[in-house]
């Protein structure tokens, strides 16, 4: 086996410059390849981190049917006390889930006494929603950031709806909602701060206290709306939502059927079918890299087999086997994949170690994203494994012809 | 018993629809420790002859028998191994491998053919590089060598391997006639010294006259044998 890859070697180094030009197509695939799966691994890393610790949550709970008119925040949709309570035991007995924060959701008439403007909003306990989501709390560009998420009486305001309504922190407004029963009701509240805006559902949400929120709505019961829910691992996301919904399923309403709807993320925020479209470019790549590993190997393992006729017909003369004779070829092909991936892995990290020390700053309107890429091991292994294994894909054709040549034709080409 | 046994053997090939007949049932015998040539004009079938001794082709009709076994009908991997284990080659262009040194050239059949441990090769490699006097060439790659360095390097990988037989075609044809008498003598002093038979091909008739026994073919059939003075 060593003698073989030797003798490979020694065979890609008689054609350095082939070899070497080959070598760098496969290097340049597997470095585009990398750092694309780096960058848009850090992008999804960084859009999904800042929907779900600062908005979503990693799973949700609603009473059934509330997500399907969610747009409309449906007040006589709300899970109840007894209902509530039952869904906190299931939550608290999963080892999994690290906080939950129930939530008030209502919409409301935003005033600042000259104008008046529609608001979502989202009444919390703070201190549960600040351990559901630990990322609202960054959202504050303006405002108190280390005190209480924020206080009764006081309001979280969406920046575009502050400058649109020329509202700073410590103004007063008035918010003014209708209840389940159509009464009207309003209350003052000081702009407690202002919100950097996120892309997705509820990216431009206000928050007041849950005890607001009830208060403004009337309700006598401690009902809420939505219970976002924080795990300790998003990696254990599929088998929460399994365990859970069994769980929640026990739930039943009056008719018997199941009284609660659990959702990950990525089924309420249309971010999730931007990470499937990134995952599907990955792939797009990820075939380009296999047809650049494939033509190029094979041009060259062909061109080899062609301009090494007679030394094969040799080869073959003085007893050397016919799947000896493959190995020699296949061994070249490999070869040439584990150095161009193997440069072209090494460069990658050297590229993504400079990115996150120089990183790549994307504004998208009033968002800024900064990105980290990141290389996971696994990804390297796939992305090595699959140079390997197309480069030997390639070199098998032209292997297959070199072992089949009968000897006396070989001997006798010119 | 004979080394190789030829009778009646034929070999036909086939040009487009016509049957083209390269041997018209040739038969003879070798002995151990031959030194014998095969010698006629170009297309009388020497070559052919000594594609099929070296089970690099099969004769269309006939048995072929070289160190007691029927190479008439081996199966592709079976003749790669005979010829590895009982055969060695040598060619008019040298064909050495060329991104391989002297020493590596002639160890090739031990390491890659048949599988000797490192140390008995590496006695085996210089043993045979000091015969052909070439020890103080051994790094040399081919491109470095001279045309008659080639085929002494040519010829210690075909004993190499302690073949029973060495076939060569056309040995001396690139050679100046000074470095073809010393191969000659290199190929003899070798069969002397290990016993090996050494058949090769050759229409120069000052080369034919230092075989001991020569095979004169002429349009596929053996005119005549004869035993050099």
């Amino acid at each position: 086996m060593t003698s073989t890859l030797k003798l490979a070697a020694r065979n890609l180094l008689r054609y350095r410059r082939r070899t070497v030009l080959t070598a760098l197509l496969i290097t340049l695939g597997v470095t585009a390849l990398l750092l694309f799966v780096a960058a848009a691994g850090s992008f999804k890393q960084t859009m999904v981190g800042s929907i779900t610790d600062s908005m979503l949550g990693h799973l949700q709970i609603h009473r059934k049917g509330y997500t399907a008119s969610i747009d409309n925040l449906p007040l006589n949709m709300s899970l109840q006390a007894n209902a509530v309570s039952k869904i906190e035991s299931a939550l608290k007995a999963d080892p999994e889930v690290a906080a939950y924060s129930p939530r008030v959701k209502l919409g409301a008439m935003f005033s600042n006494f000259t104008e008046n403007t529609s608001i979502r909003l989202n009444g919390i306990d703070p201190v549960a929603e600040d351990a559901a989501l630990p990322g609202l709390r960054d959202r504050i560009n303006d405002g108190d950031k280390a005190g209480a998420l924020v206080e009764p009486g006081k309001v979280l305001i969406p920046t575009l709806l502050a400058r649109g309504m020329k509202v700073k922190v410590g103004d007063a407004i008035v918010l003014v909602v209708t209840n389940a029963s159509g009464s009207v009701n309003g209350k003052n509240f000081t702009v407690g701060g202002i919100l950097d805006p996120i892309t997705g559902p509820g990216g431009r949400d206000g928050y007041i206290h849950i005890n607001d929120a009830r208060e403004l709505l009337r309700m006598d019961k401690p009902e809420v709306m939505e219970i976002a829910v924080r795990l300790k691992s998003i990696d254990q996301l599929d088998a929460v939502q399994k365990r859970l919904n069994a769980k929640l399923d026990e739930i039943q309403n009056k008719e018997g059927k199941p009284a609660t709807e659990l959702h990950t993320w990525s089924d309420l925020s249309p971010f999730a079918n931007i990470v499937r479209m990134i995952d599907l470019m990955t792939l797009f790549i990820r075939i380009m890299l296999i047809a650049i590993v494939l033509v190029s190997v094979m041009n060259v393992m062909l061109m080899a087999v062609y301009e090494r006729i007679r030394e094969i017909g040799t080869l073959a003369a003085i007893g050397t086997q016919p799947s000896k004779l493959m190995a020699i070829f296949l061994g070249e092909g490999l070869l040439l994949g584990l150095v161009g991936a193997a440069a072209g892995i090494a460069i990658s990290y050297a590229l993504v170690a400079f990115l996150n020390v120089s990183p790549l700053i994307f504004n998208f309107g009033r968002e800024k994203i900064t990105l980290y890429p990141h290389l996971e091991s696994i990804e390297v292994l796939g992305v090595l494994g699959l140079a390997l294994l197309v480069s030997a894909l390639a070199s098998l054709q032209p292997a297959w012809r070199a072992a089949r040549m009968d000897p006396i034709q070989a001997l006798r080409h010119v | 018993m004979a080394l190789i046994q030829a009778t009646n053997i034929t070999k036909n090939y086939r040009m487009g629809d016509e049957e083209v007949p390269a041997l018209k049932g040739i038969s003879f015998e070798i002995g151990e420790a031959a030194f014998a040539a095969f010698v006629g004009p170009s297309g009388s079938g020497k070559s052919t002859l000594l594609n099929l001794i070296g089970c690099l082709d099969h004769p269309s009709s006939g048995t072929l028998r070289v160190n007691g076994t029927d190479i008439s009908t081996l199966s592709r991997s079976c003749a790669a191994t005979f010829r590895g284990e009982n055969l060695g080659f040598v060619f008019q262009d040298f064909n050495l491998v060329p991104v391989l040194s002297a020493y590596e050239n002639i160890e090739y059949p031990l390491l890659m053919v048949r599988g000797w441990s490192p140390e008995k090769r590496r006695e085996r490699v210089l043993k045979m590089i000091a015969a052909v006097d070439m020890s103080e060439h051994a790094h040399k790659r081919p491109d470095q060598m001279s045309g008659g360095q080639k085929q002494r390097v040519a010829v210690a990988r075909a004993l190499v391997g302690e073949p029973r037989l060495v076939l060569a075609d056309e040995p001396t044809a690139n050679l100046d006639h000074e470095t073809a008498y010393r191969i000659l003598n290199l190929m003899k002093t070798m069969r002397d010294d290990f016993g090996t038979s050494f058949i090769f091909s050759t229409h120069d008739p000052k080369i034919m006259n230092e075989a001991e026994l020569t095979f004169t073919l002429e349009d596929g059939r053996l005119q005549n044998e004869g035993v050099a003075a």
